[in-house]
């Protein structure tokens, strides 16, 4: 291993991934020290210079003044939903293909769940004409049929992966199978901070982008520090690249709201929990080339996560932010389904400004402790919602929620969306 | 007899997923294959999420995990099995990082994490070795050092990307045979023997391990050109799942199922005795 980065975090991280996968794992390491960490050849700049003129950074900061007099809390929205594609996917995806291309790899691949990160990659490899094909869950192309077009739309080959569940977990299993045949001359663009060492670190350091700016833009608009970070958490991408330039600051407390799903307590006998709260309720395992927070039964086999989200439905966590979480450093929270989607309809509404589904769950957290985060709040915004419309709409039309829209003129406007 | 002593003639090493497609049958296969001349066998235990294998054992592992297989199970399974011939666990480092022992009672090892309580277990049933595909000689020490506490061995697989300090990492830990992972990918029967095999074999040639190929071998004439290139055994997966899966698929007698193994497990081993033949004399000192 380097004597850089050594890819631990306390007990979690490290590489625990076959034997055929560990000489393209030595040559990425080496990669990330050379042109991420010491900005060898510019590469840094480049890829800093390309998130402004492609990715439209830096992203607002943005005061909410509705959700401010509702909670009598200085409210600021951190808009990575600005960014281009509508989500914080593209600082790592595009970070990452341009590193394949430093690298001189010809090919491109990626795992998506929600689509987000598919997207993000297919934007980032036409852009930078690179060929690519991402693996996404058969039970994820269903629900996020709009993000599949899109990749196909950029030119990426979306290949259904149709084991287990046919969500993230496996996708991931998939790519990983793929790079195993393929290493010499693909990089596989892991879309968040899990994986072996180096991904947990580097896909930190591109996501780092939002919280450099956020700070500078918090410092500017009050003239000091937030008191609290929120950021929705599955794998954690968003979630560090929000918190990363604040954990040195110790007055910034620092929440990563994960998803309850419909229940916290989990069915061993059918592999099944109903969440997607491994940092709230996971135990220490591997999973996916790391030592991290895992939902898995007595034996050690992976549950099935759940969360009306698909971005956050996934069994393990980020080792980094599982080190933060065990060290008192991050906070981690957790809200249910129902929650999330009235944060959902809740921001729509007072905000105009449409989240998605998995950044709802950080909005219900502070609905539900107002008062208790503050004076000062950023919430990450980490994608639009536009890609969960039709769950929103199938999902609200199922329960009784306060805040939700007549959901009839769904049905005279939607067609067949019902 | 230790492992690396049932590599004294061309070896042919069968694998299987313990329990696929139920507890029963899988234990009349594995007996089978070492009536076909097995000389080591390698048990998946099978994991929820298995990285490094094709899709063929991938499925294996779908139907022994639904019909039932788990890691106590899996060492009843062993504890069943009528053969005398080494069993090497094949498995995933979150399993054997998990297990705590029978029971969550007071006293034992019950409660204590990490692979002590699991070795102790798999030596008490009888398990001669553990492969470990996604565990590098990077993160193996605990593991090394609770294998050598419980006499077992530990089998790395070199890969024909492995080179420089990496293989030194490896020999250094390796025990009772080297895996030597014959082209890149995940597990799978193919119908070419990659030149890569040689390539490889050749970078752990002065090893003191028995080098055991494996990858995509599926016939008696694989195992013949494997050996002949210098193998002291083969290992055999996919071509051996793929008949359990056939039998599933068209819901014959386990009874045919088994006949079906143990002939071919006869052609393997006639091959790598065969091979054996052909080889140049080694420059032995």
């Amino acid at each position: 291993m380097s004597s850089k980065t050594d890819g631990k975090f306390g007990e979690y991280g490290g590489q625990y991934v076959p034997e055929a996968l560990m000489p393209a794992i030595e040559e990425l390491t080496d990669a990330y020290e050379r042109y991420v960490l010491d900005n060898e050849d510019g590469f840094m700049d480049e890829f800093r210079r390309r998130m402004r003129e492609f990715g439209g950074r830096p992203t607002p900061l943005q005061p909410a003044e509705q959700l401010s007099a509702r909670y009598d809390t200085d409210v600021y929205l951190k808009r990575e939903d600005l960014l281009h594609g509508g989500a914080h996917k593209l600082n790592n995806a595009l970070g990452q293909v341009l590193l394949a291309k430093y690298m001189g790899k010809e090919r491109i691949i990626a795992e998506t769940g929600a689509g987000q990160h598919g997207t993000a990659t297919a934007m980032a490899g036409a852009h930078l004409d690179m060929p690519c094909e991402i693996y996404m869950g058969e039970t994820d192309i269903a629900r996020q049929r709009p993000n599949v077009f899109r990749m196909r739309i950029n030119g990426a080959e979306v290949t259904p992966v149709t084991t287990g569940r046919g969500t993230l977990k496996e996708a991931i299993s998939e790519t990983m199978r793929d790079w195993a045949k393929t290493v010499e001359n693909t990089h596989y663009v892991i879309g968040s901070i899990v994986g072996p060492h180096p991904f947990p670190a580097m896909v930190r350091d591109f996501q780092a982008l939002i919280s450099e700016e956020a700070r500078s833009q918090a410092q500017e608009a009050e003239g000091r520090l937030p008191d609290a970070v929120l950021a929705c958490a599955g794998g954690g991408s968003n979630t560090m690249g929000a918190f990363h330039n604040f954990v040195d600051e110790e007055s910034v407390d620092l929440y990563a709201v994960e998803a309850g799903g419909s229940s916290l307590s989990v069915d061993e006998e059918a592999g099944v929990a109903p969440n997607s709260a491994s940092l709230s309720t996971g135990e220490e395992g591997v999973l996916h080339g790391a030592r991290t927070r895992v939902l898995q039964d007595g034996d050690g086999q992976i549950m099935e996560s759940h969360s009306v989200s698909a971005g956050l439905d996934y069994a393990g966590v980020g080792p980094e932010l599982a080190h933060l979480v065990d060290t008192g450093r991050v906070d981690a929270v957790n809200v249910d389904d129902d929650a999330a989607l009235e944060a959902f309809h809740r921001l729509s509404q007072l905000e105009g400004v449409i989240p998605a589904l998995e950044t709802a769950h950080a909005f219900a957290y502070l609905e539900e402790h107002r008062g208790d985060l503050g004076e000062s709040v950023v919430v990450n915004v980490s994608g639009r919602g536009d890609k969960d419309l039709e769950t929103v709409i199938e999902e609200t039309a199922e329960r009784d929620l306060s805040i939700a829209p007549d959901m009839d003129l769904f049905r005279e406007i939607g067609g067949g969306m019902l | 007899m230790t492992l690396s002593d049932a590599f004294d003639e061309p070896a042919f090493v069968p694998y299987l997923v313990a329990g696929d497609p139920d507890f029963g049958s899988s234990l009349s296969y594995v007996e089978a294959l070492e009536r076909g001349g097995a000389d080591v066998i390698e048990l998946g235990l099978p994991f929820s999420e298995p990285i490094a294998e094709g899709p063929t054992i991938q499925e294996g592992i779908v139907r022994a995990l639904s019909a039932g297989m788990a890691t106590e199970r899996y060492f009843e399974f062993v504890e069943r099995l009528d053969v005398d011939v080494p069993i090497v666990c094949m498995t995933y480092y979150n399993l054997i990082y998990q297990y705590t022992g029978t029971s969550g009672d007071a006293g034992g090892a019950a409660g204590e994490r990490g692979p002590r309580p699991f070795v102790e277990r798999a030596a008490g049933a009888g398990i001669a070795g553990l492969v470990v595909p996604d565990l590098p000689p990077e993160e193996a020490s605990p593991l090394r050092a609770a294998c050598d506490e419980f006499g077992l061995d530990l089998v790395f697989i070199v890969a024909p990307t492995t080179r420089g300090d990496r293989l030194d990492r490896m020999r250094e830990q390796v025990s009772g045979y080297v895996y030597v992972q014959a082209r890149l990918g995940t597990t799978g029967a193919r119908d070419d023997v990659s030149e890569q095999t040689d390539a490889s074999l050749e970078r752990v040639g002065d090893w003191e391990v028995p080098k055991a190929v494996g990858f995509g071998i599926k016939t008696g004439e694989h195992a013949e050109r494997i050996v002949a290139a210098g193998a002291d055994g083969v290992i055999v997966g996919s071509a051996l799942v793929d008949i359990v899966a056939e039998g599933v698929a068209e819901d014959r007698d386990p009874a045919d199922v088994a006949a079906e193994l143990a002939a071919k497990a006869e052609e393997l081993k006639a091959g790598a005795l065969a091979g054996a033949k052909q080889r140049t004399p080694p420059e032995h000192t």
